[in-house]
């Protein structure tokens, strides 16, 4: 048995407290899913930061494939 | 037995009731037919990303359901409808409604911009501003065409769904606009009629208070005359098909002889069968509005023209 009776106001607080952690928890998974989603569709993922950076170029606006390691499209397998 | 509360008053809140701000039966509308919108529209989304975007939309349009308990917290706890929602009864205070509806708004529109596009995301936070300012607070309570305005809050999810996927609009989602948009008025008027004295005690200005009920009649019948052309012509666009036509045909041919009914009857005939009639048609155009998104669904499924 208890130590204390619960009072019914506990039971309203802990509605609210367990129901907004479950919705933090649904919305961090979402923001997670929607991040695998993004990058595995290939979307810019690095934006303008103060100075150009060849990575946050667009691609047709790059040099002759292999000059800018790391944004070109690595070289397909040939086999 | 005497019960003894430690506090005075109405009971704290409990995580429904903040629930309970977001309208969560108007919500199921915004999600279907913004989903609906979605799925017709050409261009393909990633099932993940659809899903958020649908989401986000709801979650806007219960944003803007907050506002509202907010601001009509005066109206609410006189309508014998609305007098037990979480604001009027005391267990969520008004700004714990507007502090909710200004943060999921924010939030929403925000997430529909990353999730999808922001032209998107700028349709939703136009409809929140639509709904919460332009219908809430002004229109309402100022003018009896209140609901045919305020109709147009209802119908953008369609349109915002649209522009999710394809990041701009067309005739398509114009036309699903256009069918929420008339449906409104009539659905909502036959809803006045029989729910009486609410709106009149509340000080709402409605047509039935204004103008008297036989001018709501005519306007209810008046109404289902404009909607059925945009309701048929939506077929004859790239989303419709022989499904969806023959759909709106027989569902446009209905609404229509509903409102000649409501027109056709007067007061006492009305009072005689406790609003019989017009319980009807409430519940048809119901019906009416579901069976067109849901034949769009099938027949984008199925292959539109």
């Amino acid at each position: 048995m208890p130590m204390q009776a619960e009072h019914e106001l506990h039971g309203r607080r802990r509605s609210r407290n367990v129901g907004l952690g479950l919705v933090l928890v649904a919305f961090a998974a979402l923001v997670f899913g929607l991040t695998v989603v993004k990058v595995r569709q290939g979307d810019m993922m690095e934006a303008f930061d103060h100075q150009p950076r060849v990575s946050a170029l667009p691609k047709e606006a790059l040099a002759p494939a292999g000059s800018a390691a790391g944004v070109t499209p690595a070289p397909e397998a040939s086999e | 037995m005497t019960e003894i509360h430690a506090y005075e008053g109405a009971p704290e809140a409990e995580f429904r009731d903040y629930v309970a701000l977001l309208k969560p039966r108007v919500m199921s509308l915004v999600v279907f037919t913004a989903f609906v919108g979605l799925w017709v529209a050409p261009g393909d989304m990633h099932p993940f990303v659809a899903f958020c975007a649908v989401l986000f939309i709801a979650l806007g349009g219960g944003a803007s359901g907050a506002l509202n308990m907010w601001y009509d917290a005066d109206i609410d706890a006189v309508m014998r409808r609305t007098r037990s929602r979480p604001v009027p009864s005391g267990r969520v205070t008004g700004g714990e409604a507007l502090g909710l509806g200004l943060v999921l708004s924010g939030l929403s529109v925000m997430m529909l911009g990353l999730a999808a596009n922001w032209f998107a995301a700028g349709l939703l936070a136009f409809t929140i501003f639509f709904y919460a300012v332009i219908y809430t607070i002004w229109l309402k309570r100022w003018t009896p065409q209140n609901i045919v305005i305020g109709g147009a809050a209802g119908a953008f999810p369609p349109i915002i769904g649209w522009a999710c996927a394809t990041g701009g609009v067309g005739i398509e989602p114009l036309l699903m606009f256009a069918l929420i948009f008339f449906w409104t008025p009539p659905h909502f008027w036959a809803l006045a009629l029989f729910m009486k004295e609410d709106y009149h005690n509340a000080g709402v200005p409605m047509l039935t208070v204004t103008h008297g009920r036989p001018a709501t009649r005519r306007h209810i019948f008046a109404y289902t005359l404009v909607l059925a052309p945009f309701a048929i012509w939506l077929g004859l666009t790239s989303v419709g098909g022989p499904i969806y036509l023959a759909v709106a045909i027989v569902a446009n041919i209905l609404f229509i002889h509903g409102g000649w009914r409501i027109l056709r009857r007067d007061e006492q005939a009305a009072v005689a069968d406790g609003y019989r009639v017009e319980k009807q048609v409430f519940r048809l155009s119901l019906y009416y509005l579901f069976v067109h998104f849901l034949a769009l669904l099938v027949q984008g499924w199925a292959g539109a023209w």
